[in-house]
């Protein structure tokens, strides 16, 4: 079940030593209204953020107006938004969010999902039925008393309430990395371990380097899911604006400091760019770990 | 699979053992300690908390069913459920179509794959927040692009997030933008069909239309199941889009959404999670969002319970082989 997205589709009918026939007209425009639809569909996706990228350049007033295409070219726009908001504030926080809880998925997902998926325990399966609980659950859930207890522990108005639990527990990482491991075959283990391998050193000299992409996948989807994340930094610093992450401050950007459409627009492309970049370095990890999540049971 | 045990060659079988065993807590104690934290602990507390009145600075105090009771009485609660059963059903039922059918068209495709694939994906990855300040621009109805747009054609633009009857259709347009995540899923899934039946179709002479219903679909529908399943949750759990869709459409985003803006216009955007939040954060009445919390747990439970039943039916069809 485990399809390589890497490759396109076989082509079995583009064979150029093919006879014509009478079907290969057919062909040729059930082949270019495939691809019509194919490249309006393209557009469709991709049109919102051109439009986005084109307001951003305009001046205010045209900003304002019904205009579809810049008059002028105002690439300080994208400059200027750094004056009217603390943005490289924001931008620390949500780096420091980010990066910290990937750091701490790695630490304490990797033996987990190894635990899972290679070790024979009594209560794994148990386990690993609390683990895909956890992960569907909804975060609103079981706010309150998380709340409750992080305000007791004077931490509310920080950013260490949404990454200590990285440190120890990530439901989703853990069934990403278990899935993954599982396509590593047992006899790479079994050979470690009669070769007087502890667990540990198994995990670390066969796992670890056969599952990289695996774990490349992993932290790349942790790493975004922070940097996305609304409703943690709003429950734990909406009061404090110093620990404001870039996408709580961009949901109070319009309207808040300013009404001019460009800067918005500047400021909303300029957080959508991290996820761009990692994906255009790392597009076969990303296509593969999506994949994992729904096909592999 | 019972062999790796006896694999490792121990001094004594027990010691082994007990070796072995902690060498799997030693490898599991970081997620034993989290899960029992942040999800074991909250959760007893969850409903403990919903039996009570609780402001966060006076202790909380026994109640009995008085929350639950006042769930009946509340015309916002009703406002907020059927809310989310709107989203449940309409971006259930149009995700999973929405992505079905981009995904059968990119499958189809010779040459270009790999950019439309990419364009298709890429909003997945943008910042939910991000992704509604998007389409609040597009969609702005004086002077957008799709006000443009739908002017060459004499049509007036809706108001979208400023009419409470366009505000959930106008989020769930922003939800099928960002669905590129399930159509990669689903496309996998129809590039894994095994080309032999497309053929074996196409001997007994159904076109392409018909290889589709009958070979393609009936195929990747445990995918299907997943991508319904994971839109259902997606649904109950729908807060950014909700949130920063009515701040903005309030046109007065202060700091975080404040408290009369959440679920504007006319609360058509106030979600289960939204009301959960302003209760319990807003107004801090915590013992009220606890059995609000509650009953979504009950639901988000079930809904659970569906996508595992399918893992299993799944694993146990292909674990068919000796232990790898």
């Amino acid at each position: 079940m485990t399809a390589t997205l890497t490759k396109p589709p076989v082509d079995v009918t583009a064979d150029p030593e093919q006879p014509a026939r009478k079907r290969d007209v057919g062909g040729f425009l059930n082949w270019v209204a495939t691809h019509a639809i194919g490249l309006a569909l393209g557009l469709m996706f991709a049109t919102p953020v051109v439009f986005v990228f084109l307001t951003a350049v305009m001046s205010d007033d045209q900003a304002f107006t019904a205009d579809l295409w810049p008059r002028e070219w105002h690439w300080e726009n994208f400059v200027e938004v750094f004056d009217k908001a603390p943005l490289l504030q924001y931008l620390v926080n949500s780096l420091t969010y980010s990066l910290l809880a990937t750091a701490g998925m790695l630490i304490s997902s990797i033996p987990a999902a190894y635990a899972l998926a290679k070790l024979q325990w009594r209560g794994r399966n148990l386990a690993f039925l609390l683990v895909i609980g956890a992960m569907m659950l909804p975060p609103q859930v079981v706010a309150v008393p998380l709340y409750d207890t992080w305000s007791s522990l004077g931490l509310t108005g920080t950013l260490w309430p949404l990454i200590v639990p990285y440190f120890l527990f990530d439901a989703f990482s853990i069934f990403l990395l278990r899935q993954f491991m599982l396509t590593i075959p047992q006899s790479y283990v079994d050979a470690a371990r009669v070769d007087g391998c502890s667990e540990f050193q198994a995990l670390v000299r066969i796992i670890v380097p056969m599952a990289k992409p695996g774990i490349a996948a992993t932290a790349l989807f942790c790493f975004l899911f922070t940097w996305n994340d609304y409703f943690g930094p709003l429950l734990y610093t909406g009061e404090v604006k110093d620990q404001w992450t870039l996408s709580l401050a961009l949901a109070t950007f319009k309207g808040m400091h300013i009404v001019q459409w460009n800067s918005s627009m500047a400021v909303t492309f300029l957080t959508m760019i991290p996820a761009v970049v990692l994906f255009v370095f790392a597009q076969k990890s990303f296509v593969k770990g999506i994949t994992f999540t729904g096909v592999k049971g | 699979m019972t062999a790796t045990l006896g694999a490792r060659p121990a001094p004594g079988r027990g010691r082994a053992r007990a070796r072995h065993r902690l060498t799997v807590l030693g490898f599991m104690a970081p997620a034993i300690i989290g899960f029992v934290l942040f999800f074991g602990y909250p959760l007893v507390a969850t409903v403990v908390f919903s039996f009570t009145k609780y402001d966060l600075i006076n202790a909380p105090e026994f109640n009995g069913l008085d929350n639950y009771a006042y769930m009946f009485k509340d015309p916002l609660l009703t406002k907020a459920i059927a809310n989310t059963l709107w989203f449940v059903v309409v971006l259930t039922i149009a995700r999973t179509v929405f992505a079905l059918g981009v995904a059968s068209v990119i499958a189809r495709l010779k040459s270009g794959v790999g950019l439309i694939r990419t364009l298709c994906y890429l909003p997945s990855l943008a910042p939910p927040v991000a992704a509604t300040l998007v389409f609040f621009m597009v969609l702005r109805p004086n002077g957008g692009p799709v006000d443009n747009l739908l002017g060459v054609f004499g049509i007036d633009s809706p108001l979208w997030f400023s009419d409470p009857a366009w505000a959930k259709p106008g989020i769930t347009a922003i939800m099928l933008w960002i669905s590129g995540d399930l159509m990669i899923i689903i496309l996998a899934a129809i590039l894994d069909v095994p080309q032999e039946q497309y053929e074996a179709a196409e001997l007994d002479g159904a076109g392409p239309i018909r290889r589709w219903w009958h070979v393609t679909l009936p195929t990747i529908s445990p995918v299907l199941l997943f991508g319904i399943v994971n839109s259902v949750i997606l649904a109950l759990q729908l807060f950014t889009q909700a949130v920063v869709a009515g701040s903005a459409g309030s046109g007065a985003a202060d700091a975080t959404g404040s408290t009369k803006y959440l679920g504007f216009p006319d609360n058509s955007t106030l979600t289960f999670p939204v009301y959960l939040y302003t209760q319990g954060f807003r107004y801090f009445d915590m013992g009220y969002a606890a059995a609000m919390a509650t009953v979504l747990f009950v639901i988000s439970f079930a809904v659970t319970i569906v996508l595992v039943q399918r893992m299993r039916k799944n694993s146990t069809a292909e674990e068919g082989g000796p232990g790898a």
